[in-house]
């Protein structure tokens, strides 16, 4: 018997563990991960590809963090079912662990739409996890003509991670631009030409029809494709199936409240496998970043050991970065559109509603985008601000003196 | 463009290889004087515009600029020299009265430092005052002239208001207009704190700085400006001012830029306008009438607090102080004509009037040699620089002394002598705000109290080596003085000895 | 825990802070070896505008979401308050650009970020902002 066990090591493990411990310093606490490896932030992968960053330093925490937080880890074991009555987890091992509180951080997989010949390619790799990244490392040369499918953040950040390393990266993509979950088109046409500029060779608006053989494919135009690596960065599917089985509540993810409890009592769930409250639209949905994982994991870790500490603030933001090209996006694209800046390096737009700021893409120019996120994030009524001058850039100048006394002379 | 006559008397000089363009140099210059170039990428100043101030020499980090005298000169003429020339040309170009502050520049003789002070030896053996007590506390007002006792014993005298000082330093009269609010709060702040008096001068008190009447004089001069009931009974005493050492003879000028909205009400005055005190009180035309409004003050305030009359140091000075003497007045404060100023016309600042050091030696020895020296205080400014200073004015007769001058340094002032342009660097002689939050009276208020306790300090020393542990037994104690490099008639006036003597 | 105020009643927007800051992260002796010809990457940074001006850093917040946001464990709040970052571990993704509600976190111009970290590594010691501004504008104490 475990007072807590978690399923999952990844970021919102992380989370729900710091959360537990604020509050209850004792309890047992069992992680139980199917990836052999110290918890890490997935999007640190293509880093490693490129050599920013390497395996012995992508430990998301020191390397004594389990043993500070007094944690038991059982990795590379898969979790197979949960028996709530019971409340007890089945592994893949067979061991049965009961448990008096229950995380599901269980993440998302690689979604990879049927492709007709698929199983002709003998290199192939999604791109998610250290393990994808490491065989896709070994799969890769200076000769090698790569093939992605998805222009997301997923498969850009493999190209960044890689282009250096291979002859040539053909991207396809089903959608017609670059980038479409997070940016607007005058966005994504910026990024694509500066990816286009770096050698990426780009074939959007269409998909592969068939591989022909374990290198080549036609797309659905019936372009023929070389290639000697392919990377599936289509999509992701969050892992809702432990709880689905059971009876638990899943949308398209998990339904949790936001301290992250599950429709099925003491279990939680946080992090890819749930949907959120986007306060930026005021809409549930699957947020799948980091930032709301840790935020999810460590309310529902708050909760599990009694506390209350609501998630509330959940929305999209993403930071991602092309070599020198920075790109901060948050919130949603909705109300009205107020360009800022659009020249050839840089492109910057805010989105406000209701006296809002409902969301921005900055492109370019980053510096100091939290001061944005911050407006939407404690949603800031507009006319209380100077909104001309802080939509130049992001400033402290631009809120009341008695705002800035606040915010800037105490302790927070 | 017309020639231009008036030449840079400066240079700035700036190290290329240590400039590392921070910039802080231009946006430091209230003056504009420093640019960075973008093209050619390195800092240029223009000294046609600096005034000399060192806020930008004192503030880059990488010490990368002085200025430096120009040694471009015109034709050597001992008769007329650079000075007088470039006089000309100036009004010749404008037509003005040429303008300056502060004091008197020009070399005329410094008599405290032709006198020195004596020290004991073998007998009447010197004092160590981190041994022995030492008394700097001082007492002004008028002192009684014997003690009467009732059958009892107990003392029947009545004690006129004195003002209690923790040493004998006071900050002298600087008007709110002429200098900025956070200079005047570090003023308030630091006599507060040290036990000690500044002086609101003509220009009203701030409502914000009556918490810190009880260490404030309010001054009472021929504009009457912010003059209230409140006002009268918001400090510990009230001056009347007659003169100022670095303009006697003539009223004040407070250019109406300097009259921003608060300075407009706090002297009761319209935004914008200059503000002019006239050369005379138009009450006063004689010793009479000064009495009578030294006692309208006195009665306004109870007769609780004593009134001092401030003049300048002029030639009949003696005579006009024997007259104060019997005015009233508590305390007669005399300013030398080394005395500062905001603004005054530079050939009044220049030439008129006459050295504190004889003023006070003759007013001294009058009120003596009259028998009224009881009836009042002597404080005594304009110019003393020193702890030194201090002393040998002790030794010479006054009670205490006036700075105004030396405390502007200490909050920063460098002398550029350009308080009337309005746009000191340094936020002290200044409305401009930009300019006037440059002086955080925090750091304004603690040099002032270091300075006045260093020099405290240093007159304690200088007491206990003459063997003497009191300001009280230092006052008019002349044998502690001897004078260098005087003539006889300069000894006779300071009732000195020569060095030897 | 003592963290670094900055009272923009006093700030004159001179930017001392800004080099002295460069100066005492640069790890050299002299400043002008330092900051000659370079364009400075400070910790502080001083917003001007109107007359109004006053400089911003890392608050340290006692709940920072820099920390949480980060994707490699790179920034942590250590046990005396102060929010550090291991450059060594930090990829340059500007997650915490994106999160930090005072912009306090910038590019160090070697393709990872960097923040106010006290000075308490560096060659200052303590606050160099502190120790440089020329009329106490900025203050190091516990509030």
């Amino acid at each position: 018997m475990k007072d807590y066990v978690i399923i999952g090591n990844s970021i919102a493990a992380v989370g729900c563990i710091e959360g537990i411990r604020k509050i209850d310093k004792d309890g047992s606490i069992l992680v139980i991960g199917n990836e052999n490896h110290f918890v890490y932030g997935r999007p640190l992968i293509s880093y490693m590809l490129m050599g920013k960053t390497s395996l012995d330093k992508m430990n998301y925490r020191d390397e004594n963090f389990y043993d500070v937080n007094k944690v038991e880890t059982k990795l590379g074991v898969e979790v197979v079912s949960i028996d709530k009555d019971a409340k007890a987890v089945k592994l893949s091992t067979g061991d049965v662990i009961e448990y008096k509180k229950l995380m599901l951080a269980t993440g998302s997989r690689p979604f990879l739409p049927p492709m007709k010949g698929i199983e002709l390619v003998e290199k192939r790799t999604s791109f998610m996890s250290i393990d994808d990244a490491l065989k896709l490392d070994k799969m890769i040369s200076k000769d090698e003509d790569v093939l992605i499918i998805g222009a997301g953040l997923i498969g850009l950040k493999c190209v960044e991670g890689i282009l250096d390393k291979v002859k040539s990266i053909t991207v396809v993509d089903l959608a017609n631009r670059v980038l479409p979950s997070i940016l607007d088109e005058k966005g994504s046409e910026l990024v694509k030409k500066y990816l286009e500029s770096k050698g990426v060779k780009f074939i959007l608006g269409e998909s592969i029809g068939e591989f022909t053989s374990s290198t080549t494919a036609t797309t659905t135009t019936g372009k023929e494709l070389t290639f000697g690596t392919l990377v599936t960065a289509v999509g992701v599917k969050p892992n809702t199936s432990l709880l689905q089985d059971i009876g638990g509540k899943v949308n398209r993810g998990i339904v949790v409240d936001q301290n992250g409890k599950t429709s099925i009592d003491d279990i939680y769930a946080g992090g890819d496998c749930v949907e959120s409250i986007d306060i930026s639209c005021d809409t549930q949905r699957i947020l799948a970043i980091l930032p709301n994982a840790y935020f999810q994991g460590r309310s529902a870790g708050i909760s599990m050991a009694g506390g209350d500490e609501p998630f509330d603030k959940a929305m999209p933001m993403n930071s991602i970065g092309f070599f020198d090209l920075h790109i901060i996006t948050a919130g949603s694209y909705i109300g009205d559109k107020d360009v800022v800046l659009d020249d050839e390096d840089n492109y910057k737009v805010l989105f406000t509603k209701d006296n809002l700021l409902v969301g921005f893409i900055l492109i370019g120019d980053v510096k100091r985008a939290g001061i944005y996120t911050n407006l939407i994030r404690n949603k800031t009524p507009l006319d209380t601000i100077d909104y001309s001058l802080i939509r130049t850039n992001p400033q402290l100048m631009a809120f009341s003196y008695k705002h800035r006394q606040e915010q800037l002379g105490r302790a927070h | 463009m017309a020639i231009n006559f008036v030449e840079p008397l400066y240079e700035i000089v700036r190290d290329q290889t240590r400039c590392i363009k921070c910039r802080v140099c231009e946006n430091q210059c209230a003056n504009e004087v420093h640019r960075y170039d973008k093209d050619l990428k390195v800092m240029l100043s223009d000294e046609t515009k600096c005034v000399n101030c060192h806020r930008c020499v004192a503030l880059c980090p990488t010490h990368a600029l002085k200025i430096v005298k120009s040694n471009n000169s015109f034709k050597e003429n001992a008769n007329w020299t650079q000075s007088s020339l470039l006089a000309i040309y100036q009004q010749a170009a404008t037509g003005g009265v040429l303008l300056s502050s502060m004091g008197n520049p020009e070399p005329q003789p410094v008599y405290w430092d032709k006198i020195l002070i004596n020290a004991s030896q073998v007998t009447n053996p010197p004092i160590d005052p981190l041994r022995e007590p030492m008394e700097t506390r001082t007492f002004l007002g008028a002192k009684p002239k014997d003690i009467e006792r009732d059958e009892n014993g107990e003392i029947k005298t009545k004690m006129p208001p004195q003002l209690e000082l923790s040493t004998p330093i006071m900050f002298s009269a600087m008007s709110y207009g002429s200098i900025s609010y956070n200079a005047h709060e570090s003023l308030a702040r630091a006599a507060t704190e040290l036990g000690i008096l500044y002086n609101t001068g003509e220009g009203g008190l701030h409502e914000d700085f009556y918490k810190y009447g009880a260490n404030t004089i309010v001054q009472v001069a021929s504009g009457r400006f912010g003059v209230s009931k409140d006002f009268l009974s918001a400090g510990a005493a009230i001056e009347i001012k007659m003169g100022q050492g670095a303009k006697p003879g003539i009223g004040g000028h407070l250019p109406g830029q300097k009259v921003v909205a608060d300075v407009s009400k706090t002297r009761m005055i319209p935004e914008g306008s200059d503000a002019i005190s006239p050369a005379p009180h138009h009450d006063i035309y004689s010793i009479e009438d000064l009495r009578q409004l030294v006692f309208s003050l006195k009665e306004a305030s109870d007769y609780k607090k004593p009134v001092i009359v401030k003049i300048a140091a002029v030639h009949n000075v003696a005579v006009i102080a024997s007259g104060v003497a019997r005015s009233g007045a508590d305390i007669i404060a005399i300013d030398g004509f080394r005395g500062g100023t905001g603004a005054a016309p530079t050939r009044i600042r220049d030439n008129v009037g006459i050295p504190i050091e004889l003023a006070l030696a003759a007013v001294d020895k009058r009120l003596r040699d009259e028998g009224i020296r009881d009836n009042v205080s002597i404080v005594v400014g304009g110019s003393i620089r020193s702890s030194a200073d201090v002393v040998k004015a002790i030794a010479l007769g006054a009670d205490a002394c006036y700075i105004a001058t030396g405390a502007l340094v200490a909050m920063g002032c460098h002398l550029c002598r350009s308080c009337h342009l309005g746009r000191c660097n340094w936020g002290i002689a200044t409305q401009r705000p930009d300019l006037t939050k440059r002086l955080n009276p925090e750091v304004g208020s603690q040099r002032l109290v270091n300075l006045i306790q260093a020099w405290t300090h240093e007159i304690k020393e200088m007491m206990g080596g003459m063997g003497i542990n009191s300001i009280e037994a230092l006052r008019g104690n002349r044998l502690m003085l001897r004078g260098i490099g005087l003539t006889e008639k300069e000894l006779e006036i300071l009732g000195i000895k020569h060095a030897g003597e | 825990m003592k963290r670094v105020y900055v009272n923009e009643k006093w700030c004159l927007g001179c930017r001392l802070c800004e080099y002295n800051c460069a100066f005492a992260n640069s790890g050299m002796d002299d400043m002008v070896k330092a900051l000659k010809d370079v364009e400075i990457n400070p910790r502080i940074k001083v917003e001007k505008a109107n007359g109004i001006s006053f400089a911003v850093q890392c608050r340290h917040c006692k709940d920072p979401l820099c920390v949480k946001v980060c994707i490699a464990g790179a920034l942590h709040l250590d046990e005396d308050g102060v929010i550090r970052i291991n450059q060594d571990k930090c990829v340059g993704c500007h997650s915490c650009v994106m999160a930090c509600p005072y912009g306090a976190i910038m590019p160090s111009g070697h393709g990872v970020m960097q923040k106010c970290e006290l000075c308490l590594q560096n060659s200052s010691k303590e606050p160099a902002c502190v120790k440089g501004c020329p009329n106490k504008a900025i203050v190091y104490e516990e509030r």
